[in-house]
């Protein structure tokens, strides 16, 4: 069977920014910020129509400055954060804030696709999420599968976990905690974790991930030298609650099980350049997706370590014909670890990767150049983890 | 008798004529007389008379036709003369003849007369014989009483000397008892005990054959105490266990009490090498040992520095089989005493049980059998714990030094179990003795292998440190840490060696180290050893102990240690210094090259192997030793691209881009950079060849470098300041990327300075790109990005296979950096240069 072919968006500017529209749960939805240092920056929304794989977008201008990073709300669609660059008087911070993209975007874009003199809106800003005090914010992490009421940022060596009230437009601080040690001490990513009643949170800096515990705001766990160099991205295993993904610039990916953080359980070295994001897929554990600085995206199935270790084994008693499906049983027995496919679309880095939260078969990811590729899991694979 | 005188007489008178006459009737008879005839040839002319072809005819016609008358009337008359001479010659023989003839006739008539008379002496000597019968007959008869009495007494007379022997018995037996002619009562005794034992029923005779009962009883007695004794020689011994078995002994029980005899001596042999395994001596044997420690020591010794230290600590940690006696001296030991008095038990034992010639009611008690299947336990038994104590001792021998002496001691202690089989033949000890020896020998090989891993890991930490040693010295000087390591590139450091120093010296000694060790093994196969010959030593231990079980799994120990190196090191940041991870791959690289088929060529030669078990092909080891060159030189680029990428990140991230002033020079960090680029070229220059760049032309820095800065900077940049600028420059870099190849950063590496220096520098300047991308800049920054940049183009081109590369890479960060700039003025190009070259 032959797989679709990807398809390819091109924006007009540099971005690195990615999101998947986290709420929407019926359309496949991305969410894309650009950087640009000279125009105003923007939000493109990208609606997939799966079946004809035509693809809609509509723009929202972000004038506070250019975006490095976006996050979607949980719970509402059209709220979203950003952590921007802002330029004022040559100084250069990076803040957060909270949008609300207006409402029209969906009609408006529906109307005139093509009409380059249509004029886009801007965001609404609902409230800011910085403290100068703090620093730059590296990333906004929303609660994952809540109303949208709580978010936390990562500034410098901060970790500050906001409430949001009166319809996100009032954010307070409820709690930080700060990390102290020698040098200037970055967060540069962080992750928080969908299980354990979201009280725990990942982060990630310079060699090292810690683990946090967001009740009392302390250090629970660190994995000292988790990589070789700079952590870039973490993922918690939507699935097994102990289990973290994460990857640097030593070109590896590892795997994590936090009660035993000496040894990576899995460790993947498949790129030739730093590995900017790592992604679990939603709802099927084993697929895992990796973009890296040497223009590829990775699609690897760690069928060992993940939640199905042996496919779904429960649809199989539903077979009516017993030795079929003994047959496919051992057929399937000795499904391994492997890389399913290497995504060459991109000619820049890849600095995003993201599952869509419609489709857990489709993802996007989005290189410097500005170039946004939708791809799908190969159907043979789909079939197999399903059937 | 008148007549034969008669007859007689004529002949006499005229023999000449009766001699012819004779012959001319013999001649008319046809008689031929041999010696006659031979005188005179026959004449064949029917012409002469006297011939036998006489033709009377033809005569008569002759005459008439030759003769006239007158000579015809003389011929007549003389013939006629003739004729008559002839009738009167027929005459006289007639006559003769018939007197012989009369007298014969008288002659047998007078034989007549006298048979008669003959005939009538034997009839009465006849008579007379008949007589004498009669007379004879008549004697015989009256003597025939006398002769049957003689007969009878005669008989008694025999009964009776035997009788009178039996008498004499006991006392005889006392008294060879006396003399201890021992042998002689046996004989004695047994010749008398059938006929006591026949009539044992009679009084008399039983009072005898008791009393000799007793005495024999009391002889056994002695026998067998003498027996017991032992100290007798084995001459007395044989002689002793030959009479009792003849004093109908059992068999079995003489054997058991000689084995335990026997047993008893040999375990006392035991005890004391037992005793010897036990509690060291301290004293006088440690001293004794001194020549044998220091012998190991030369041996050891062309290994150059650490095999002293190597040998020195197996010695010290094993203290307690050098402190007593050595090994060879122990199995000498225990050859002497125990096997040898093994053996002398086994001779003498198969001389008294086996061996012995059979005769009469023993040979059917199937004796040998029995004995020998005695003799056989007992020596298994009592072998099985000698073979325990060697075994204990050979376990004790674990210094590696010296194996000249192990390899004697075994072949001792083999050489003397042959003596064994060849008394023994069916017994299992010499099998079992074999045994041991290969056991000890792949011991020995595994100790061996074990000794050298362990000299290797301790090269290598001498390299280490050899290496560690001038960066120390030198640590705060001018020299970046690249250049320190080099040694010996560096002015008054000639004291340490340099990398290509250290490299033959490492790959020498454990060169050297493998052939002492070939060496050494190869003792246990030399021609004069007794089991070199075995199967196991011409087959298996040269294929699967020796080439397999210590150079193969020694080279493939070299590969996984270097191959730990890089994943040991990538995650606790790079432990190793980056030149040994060079000298490693140099090193597995020389061993895939040649050293790998040498060694086994070598190990080839010296252990011909006639055993076809599939061993390891040269190929597969040279693959793997590749293979962990390879990954170690990959890891070596990344370190050292590492280094540098921490170093431009740092000056990039730290700096404030924004609000820097107007470059007046290129900065530190970069002069930084082309340094230490430069010293890890000259180290991986004098382990790796140059290898090939693409071509270029004398002048590339300066032609290119126009290219970059002049024509597609300013394509690329003029547009910018127009409001429709992005899409163009998307455009144009995509265009660019689109017909420039994508670039693998980390990738493997070829066995090249080259490729080497081309990988530490994608790596080094794809960082430098990702950085930039990060941060905004100001007009100047951007400027100072620009001379950076240009200052790498200038002296980075030339270390690098495709300059265009560099090139590209260099065009990308200048680029984005153009694109995070807020105010992209850029730096007139002669600025750039001058700025440059003012360095």
């Amino acid at each position: 069977m032959e797989d679709d072919a990807p398809v390819i968006y091109g924006l007009e500017f540099q971005a690195r920014a990615l999101t998947a529209q986290t709420a929407e749960t019926d359309a496949i939805r991305f969410l894309v910020g650009t950087q640009s240092l000279k125009f105003d920056n923007q939000i493109h929304i990208i609606d997939f129509d799966d079946e004809n794989d035509i693809i809609n977008k509509s723009v929202a201008l972000h004038q506070a400055g250019e975006i490095r990073h976006i996050a979607a709300s949980p719970a509402d669609k059209s709220v979203l954060t950003t952590c921007y660059n802002k330029t004022s008087d040559s100084r250069v911070a990076t803040c957060a804030a909270v949008w609300r993209i207006p409402k029209d975007w969906e009609a408006g874009s529906h109307e005139s696709p093509d009409d380059s003199s249509h004029n886009p809106q801007s965001l609404e800003l609902l409230c800011h999420l910085d403290n100068i005090a703090h620093g730059n914010t590296a990333c906004v992490l929303w609660e994952p599968m809540s109303d949208g009421k709580r978010v936390i940022t990562l500034a410098d060596n901060h970790l500050l976990l906001w409430d949001l009230q009166q319809s996100s437009t009032q954010a307070t601080l409820s709690s930080s905690a700060t990390l102290e040690g020698k040098g200037q001490i970055k967060f540069t990513s962080g992750k928080w974790s969908p299980h354990h009643n979201c009280s725990q949170l990942a982060t990630a800096n310079d060699t090292a991930i810690r683990g946090w515990d967001l009740r009392s705001m302390s250090q629970i766990y660190c994995i000292e030298n988790a990589h070789g160099q700079l952590v870039r991205d973490l993922d918690f295993n939507p699935n097994k609650q102990y289990y973290l993904a994460s990857c640097g610039d030593d070109c590896k990916v590892r795997f994590w099980d936090v009660r035993s953080i000496n040894e990576p359980v899995k460790s993947l070295e498949e790129h030739s350049h730093w590995v900017w994001s790592v992604r679990y897929n939603h709802s099927h554990d084993q697929l895992v997706l990796t973009g890296s600085s040497d223009s590829r995206v990775i699609l690897s199935n760690m069928v060992s370590i993940s939640s199905e270790p042996f496919g779904h084994l429960v649809d199989e008693d539903e077979l009516s014909d017993a030795e079929e499906s003994h047959q496919e049983e051992r057929n399937r027995a000795p499904l391994q670890d492997s890389i399913i496919a290497t995504y060459e679309e991109h000619e820049d880095s890849v600095y995003a990767v993201e599952w869509s939260s419609a489709d857990p078969w489709l993802f996007a990811s989005l290189s410097y150049d500005g170039r946004l590729v939708i791809n799908r899991v190969p159907r043979a694979l789909k079939y197999r983890i399903l059937l | 008798m008148d007549a034969t005188a008669g007859a007689t007489t004529p002949p006499e008178s005229e023999p000449a004529r009766k001699r012819r006459v004779h012959g001319m009737l013999k001649l008319y008879y046809g008689l031929n007389e041999e010696g006659k005839s031979s005188d005179k040839p026959e004449s064949l002319d029917p012409c002469d008379i006297n011939g036998p072809h006489f033709d009377p005819e033809v005569f008569l016609n002759k005459l008439r036709k030759e003769c006239s008358l007158a000579e015809l009337m003389d011929q007549e008359s003389c013939m006629v003369k003739q004729i008559r001479a002839l009738d009167s010659d027929m005459q006289t023989l007639v006559y003769e003849n018939y007197n012989k003839f009369i007298s014969a006739t008288d002659t047998i008539r007078k034989m007549k007369n006298d048979f008669k008379k003959m005939e009538d002496e034997m009839d009465c000597l006849s008579a007379n014989m008949a007589a004498i019968t009669e007379f004879s007959a008549r004697i015989s008869g009256t003597l025939q009483d006398q002769h049957a009495q003689i007969t009878k007494l005669s008989g008694v007379h025999t009964l009776l000397r035997k009788l009178q022997f039996l008498f004499e018995l006991p006392a005889r037996l006392n008294k060879c008892l006396e003399l201890q002619a021992y042998a002689q009562a046996v004989s004695s005794y047994r010749r008398a005990r059938s006929v006591l034992k026949q009539y044992s029923h009679m009084p008399s005779f039983r009072g005898i054959q008791d009393d000799c009962h007793a005495i024999m009883d009391q002889l056994a007695q002695q026998l067998r105490q003498k027996f017991r004794d032992g100290g007798s020689s084995a001459k007395d011994l044989s002689e002793c266990v030959e009479l009792l078995l003849q004093l109908d002994e059992p068999a079995e029980e003489l054997c058991d009490k000689f084995l335990s005899h026997a047993q008893t001596r040999l375990e006392a042999n035991l005890h004391s090498l037992e005793a010897e395994l036990r509690e060291p001596t301290p004293g006088p044997i440690a001293a004794s040992d001194l020549p044998a420690s220091s012998t190991s020591k030369p041996s050891a010794s062309p290994l150059a520095g650490t095999p002293t230290d190597l040998s020195s600590p197996t010695k010290n940690s094993f203290p307690s089989p050098t402190a007593r006696t050595d090994i060879l001296e122990f199995i000498d030991r225990g050859c002497n005493e125990f096997v040898s008095s093994l053996c002398l038990v086994i001779a003498s034992y198969q001389e008294l049980f086996i061996n012995r010639p059979q005769e009469g009611d023993l040979a059917s008690k199937n004796i040998p059998q029995m004995a020998s299947g005695k003799l056989h336990s007992f020596v298994d038994a009592l072998a099985a714990r000698y073979f325990n104590l060697v075994e204990r001792r050979i376990q004790e021998e674990k210094g590696v030094g010296d194996n000249s002496l192990l390899v004697r001691a075994l072949d001792r202690f083999h050489r003397r179990l042959q003596a064994v089989s060849k008394l023994l033949p069916g017994s299992a000890v010499p099998s079992l003795g074999t045994e041991i020896v290969v056991r000890a020998a792949r011991e020995r090989i595994k100790q061996y292998l074990a000794a050298l891993q362990s000299f290797y890991l301790d090269s290598l930490t001498d390299v280490r440190q050899a290496l560690a040693t001038p960066r120390i010295s030198v640590g705060g000087a001018v020299v970046p840490p690249g250049g320190g390591i080099l040694g010996g590139t560096a002015p008054g450091k000639d004291a340490t060696p340099s990398l290509p120093e250290l490299l033959a010296s490492l790959s020498a000694s454990i060169l050297n180290q493998i052939k002492s060790v070939l060496a050494s093994v190869h003792l246990f196969t030399a021609k004069d050893i007794t089991f070199s010959n075995k199967p196991y030593f011409k087959g298996e231990f040269c294929s699967q102990g020796v080439r397999e079980g210590l150079v193969v799994s020694f080279i493939k120990f070299v590969c996984q240690s270097s191959r730990q190196f890089c994943e040991s090191a990538g995650d606790r940041g790079g432990s190793t210094p980056p030149a040994l991870l060079l000298l490693l791959s140099r090193l597995c690289l020389d061993y895939e090259t040649s050293t790998i088929s040498y060694i086994l060529t070598l190990t080839d030669e010296q252990f011909l192997a006639q055993h076809h078990a599939p061993v390891t092909p040269v190929t597969a080891l040279c693959s793997e030793a590749r293979e962990a060159a390879q990954k170690l030189l990959n890891h070596y680029v990344k370190v050292q691209g590492l280094i540098i990428s921490q170093m431009l990140r740092k000056s990039v991230e730290t700096r404030d881009w924004v609000n820097t002033i107007e470059p007046r020079n290129v900065r530190a960090v970069m002069k930084r950079v082309v340094e230490d680029t430069t010293s890890i070229d000259v180290q991986v220059g004098l382990l790796y060849e140059e290898g090939v760049r693409k071509a270029h032309s004398s002048d590339s820095s300066k032609r290119t470098f126009s290219v970059y800065s002049s024509s597609r900077q300013q394509v690329r940049y003029a547009p910018s300041y127009t409001p429709s600028a992005p899409m163009d420059t998307n455009l144009l870099s995509n265009i660019h990327k689109l017909f420039s190849e994508r670039i693998d950063i980390f990738s493997p590496v070829e066995f090249n300075k080259v490729s080497v220096l081309t990988g530490i520098i994608k790596i080094s300047l794809k960082t430098f790109l990702e950085c930039v991308r990060l941060r905004t800049f100001g007009r100047y920054g951007l400027q100072q990005i620009q001379v950076d940049c240009h200052y790498l183009q200038m002296y980075l081109w030339r270390f690098v296979s495709d300059e265009n590369l560099v090139h590209f890479l260099l065009d990308e960060i200048v680029g984005s950096a153009a694109h995070r700039c807020l105010d992209p003025a850029p730096m007139e190009q002669s600025v750039i240069e001058v700025i440059c070259e003012r360095g």
